[in-house]
């Protein structure tokens, strides 16, 4: 770190202010902390911040340096206990400390953690380590080193040239070679050329782009200024999500810190380069993700793609060359320049070089931000760096891509994770949204929500995708409300075809993805749906119904007082019965049943045979305490 | 420009408040969106009085601005609730039971997704994504963040800010 030289007793306490700790209350940790050191007045502490972790299911997450003991879950409470316990008197609190899910093992130091050390940290180098809001902290952890480099030794075509040989590719999705990219703008024709950072991070599930600005916004600064002197761009832009307002705030305050120390603005670093950045904030539209949405928008308008070529390399933002990066491939520049294009292409594979981030989140264990290698076997994310699904649950699928993406079934566990791998099981690399499924989740209702979320968000200029995606979500929501006809799967896949080909942008051309990765991979959850009006995930509430067993109802009460739609019927120890017409399926009767009766069933396409009126329980109480009304 | 019943600010309302807006930009066409911003931050929606104020500033027609605000889903031209209750809907919520957090919001404040009460008290609204998916499922009220939601929550919840607001 960065404070002045660390004696003996004198400790760093990182608490993470990423947006999900601070969801968790790490805002009034920090204070917390602050005040349990100052009351106790102990010497030599300090109480600092960082962007993420990417541990953001063990939030609020703090890490005492520098031993890097490793706290998970503080609440306020916790705060006097650990000054006092292992500050003041040397003794790590260990309840506090990760447990391994699979051993139960506390492990203390993050670098122990499986979840950490199986990563490969690029992008998310400094995410975590760091304050993101000093610059200091990110010179000390070797940041605008390249910067200086690139303009006092470097020409524009060395640059381009050592981005080429990294392999770098756009980390945005589609996975074209970054250093192509800036050799085309670079040899438009045009004295004003524009640097654009995209990050529009629009996808559901997906919080990539928001932690590594929000942990390290210098990186993407210098990275992006790099780009610019390689093409020769005099003005730049950062597009932000207006629903990142932290991002937002520690994107400018680093403009304002890299200006003062002319890193940026005019003559930059005493040569003739100029370079200026404004932040633009998106106004909530998915599409302005796409560059040409994203352009105009960036002029004021409306932010509806338009078709291609010109590209933006010749014609971008007011009819200028102009480039646009996605956030993680700006942040991996500094990064290749300082440490050579061969170290950044050792990593991965042959054609994917390098690391991808992924948001790994949905039914597995370890939620949180990862960057591992490309290459990386799928089972090793999901299984050693994700911990596995917990509940001792069945893995389903993993959904990777986004609303762009597809889903991919247990078969492809032992693929490995990279541009043209995912490519060829119908999915996508995208931007990196990972989202696992479990034997609960319908396949069926997530095709129909990634379709719903693109069809909300088509920005209506072309008809495949304004009529085509409304069509497909049409035909899915019936099949999810158990009135799905034989010939809509093949519907289905002739839609999705012709939305691909037919459309504009790339929105329009990846929307059918889930629908059509899950009819390759999952055919017969869609055909149980449409002929037996079963959903074998038990999920569709059309299609599922709740029965209180009468076998084995003790007749507690606690399912009748729990219901919120006052369905069911009962007294005491009088066998429950559920209203079948006034149900609403909420499940909640299910939940609070107490485990040792495990009287409440939930089935599809089944009925079950009850009494029609009440009568006395039968079942024999299970040895354990009786539940009281 | 389309006027709704709701919208009751004339051009005197508006417009000292938009001539403070205007005096931080240059009139081109490309500060549309943040003038809109700034007009959303002022007044909690877009007022038609204030677009047509914008549209005289920037020298293009009522038709464009009406556009622009009409794209974006960020941009409200009715006016917001006091507290704007926002469910997250991306797939980490989604998966672990978002839309039955939503259905019962729907239900207790008697609206849908996208709409205010009557009594202008909350806005409810959907999100793509929050961020804080290791809490799935998530809402937020204002700048309080709800982690773990269930049914049964909402009501605890919705009971609590009542009561809060009633001790103020």
């Amino acid at each position: 770190m960065t404070q002045a030289k660390p004696s003996n007793n004198s400790k760093i306490i990182l608490v993470c202010q990423g947006t999900g700790c601070v969801s968790g209350k790490s805002l009034e940790l920090t204070a917390a902390l602050e005040k349990a050191v100052a009351d106790l007045k102990i010497p030599g502490v300090k109480i600092d911040f960082t962007g993420c972790h990417g541990f953001c299911e063990q939030g609020p997450v703090a890490i005492v340096e520098p031993e890097g003991i490793f706290y998970t879950h503080v609440n306020v409470e916790d705060a006097q206990e650990i000054i006092e316990s292992h500050i003041r008197d040397g003794k790590p609190v260990e309840r506090l400390f990760y447990k391994d899910p699979a051993t139960g093992e506390a492990v203390p130091k993050y670098q122990d953690i499986k979840f950490y050390s199986k990563q490969q940290r690029i992008i998310l180098r400094n995410c975590g380590h760091i304050n993101p809001e000093r610059i200091d902290d990110y010179i000390n952890a070797g940041g605008y080193q390249a910067l200086p480099r690139v303009i006092k030794e470097m020409t524009p075509e060395q640059v381009i040239d050592e981005i080429k040989r990294s392999g770098l590719r756009g980390r945005g999705g589609a996975g074209f070679s970054t250093g192509t990219k800036w050799e085309f703008c670079r040899n438009a024709p045009g004295d004003q050329k524009y640097m654009i950072c995209n990050a529009d991070e629009g996808d559901p599930g997906a919080f990539m782009d928001r932690s590594t600005m929000e942990g390290d916004p210098h990186t993407v600064i210098e990275g992006l200024i790099i780009a610019a002197y390689a093409q020769g761009a005099s003005e730049g832009y950062v597009y932000i999500r207006a629903e990142y307002p932290l991002a937002v705030k520690r994107v400018r305050l680093a403009l304002e810190q890299a200006e003062e120390r002319n890193f940026l603005g005019d003559n930059i670093l005493g040569s003739d380069f100029n370079f200026h950045i404004h932040v633009k904030e998106g106004a909530g539209a998915f599409v302005c993700g796409e560059e040409t949405a994203l352009m105009a928008s960036i002029e004021g308008k409306r932010g509806m793609p338009r078709s291609r070529p010109p590209f933006p390399a010749t014609s971008g933002l007011w009819g200028k060359p102009t480039t646009i990066n996605n956030v993680k491939s700006l942040a991996t520049v500094p990064e290749i320049i300082t440490r050579g294009a061969d170290w950044f292409a050792a990593t991965g594979t042959e054609k994917s070089n390098g690391t991808c981030v992924f948001a790994l989140t949905g039914k597995i264990a370890n939620s949180g931000l990862i960057e591992v290698p490309m290459g990386i076997p799928l089972r090793e994310i999901i299984y050693e760096i994700g911990g596995g699904i917990p509940g001792g649950k069945q893995f389903k699928a993993v959904q990777t891509g986004g609303p762009s993406g597809g889903c991919l079934p247990a078969s492809y566990l032992d693929e490995s994770v990279d541009y043209e791998s995912l490519a060829a099981a119908g999915s996508m690399m995208g931007s990196g949204g990972m989202v696992v499924l479990d034997e609960e989740t319908c396949i069926v209702d997530i095709a129909r929500y990634f379709l719903s979320f693109t069809q909300a968000e088509s920005c209506g200029k072309c008809v495949p995708c304004r009529i085509g995606t409304k069509q497909m979500l049409d035909i899915l929501e019936r099949i999810c409300r158990g009135e799905g006809e034989p010939g809509d799967l093949e519907l289905l896949e002739v839609l999705g075809k012709q939305i691909k080909a037919g459309s504009l942008c790339q929105l329009g051309q990846t929307a059918p993805n889930p629908v059509l990765t899950t009819l390759r991979y999952f055919r017969d959850e869609y055909e149980a749906h449409i002929n037996e009006k079963r959903c074998p995930a038990l999920s569709c509430t059309n299609l599922i119904s709740f029965y209180i067993l009468p076998d084995k109802c003790q007749g507690c009460g606690i399912c009748r007082r729990s219901c919120p739609a006052d369905c069911i019927a009962g007294d005491k120890r009088m066998i429950h019965i559920i209203d079948q017409d006034k149900c609403i399926k909420c499940g909640t009767c299910l939940e609070v049943c107490p485990e040792r009766f495990g009287a409440v069933t939930k089935v599809s396409a089944e009925t079950i045979d009850v009494p029609t009126e009440l009568v006395p329980v039968t079942a024999e109480k299970p040895g354990a305490a009786k539940e009281t009304s | 420009m389309i006027i709704l019943a709701v919208d009751n600010l004339t051009k005197a309302d508006v417009e000292d408040k938009m001539m403070v807006i205007f005096s931080r930009h240059r009139g081109e066409k490309q500060e549309l969106i943040p003038i809109l911003q700034e007009t959303q931050a002022q007044f909690r929606y877009l007022p038609a009085a204030a677009m047509k104020e914008t549209a005289a500033f920037l020298h293009m027609p009522e038709s464009t601005v009406y556009g622009v605000s009409t794209f974006y889903a960020q941009f409200k031209l009715t006016p917001l609730g006091k507290k704007i209750i926002r469910v997250c809907r991306g797939t980490a919520c989604h998966v672990r039971g978002a839309s039955k957090v939503l259905t019962e919001l729907e239900s207790r404040l008697g609206i849908k997704a996208g709409k205010t009460t009557d009594d202008l008290e909350y806005t409810l609204e959907t999100v793509a994504c929050i961020g804080a998916c290791a809490l799935a499922p998530t809402m937020t009220i204002e700048n309080e963040t709800y982690g773990k939601m269930t049914p049964k929550k909402v009501v605890e919840v919705l009971g609590d800010t009542s009561e809060a607001k009633q001790q103020q």
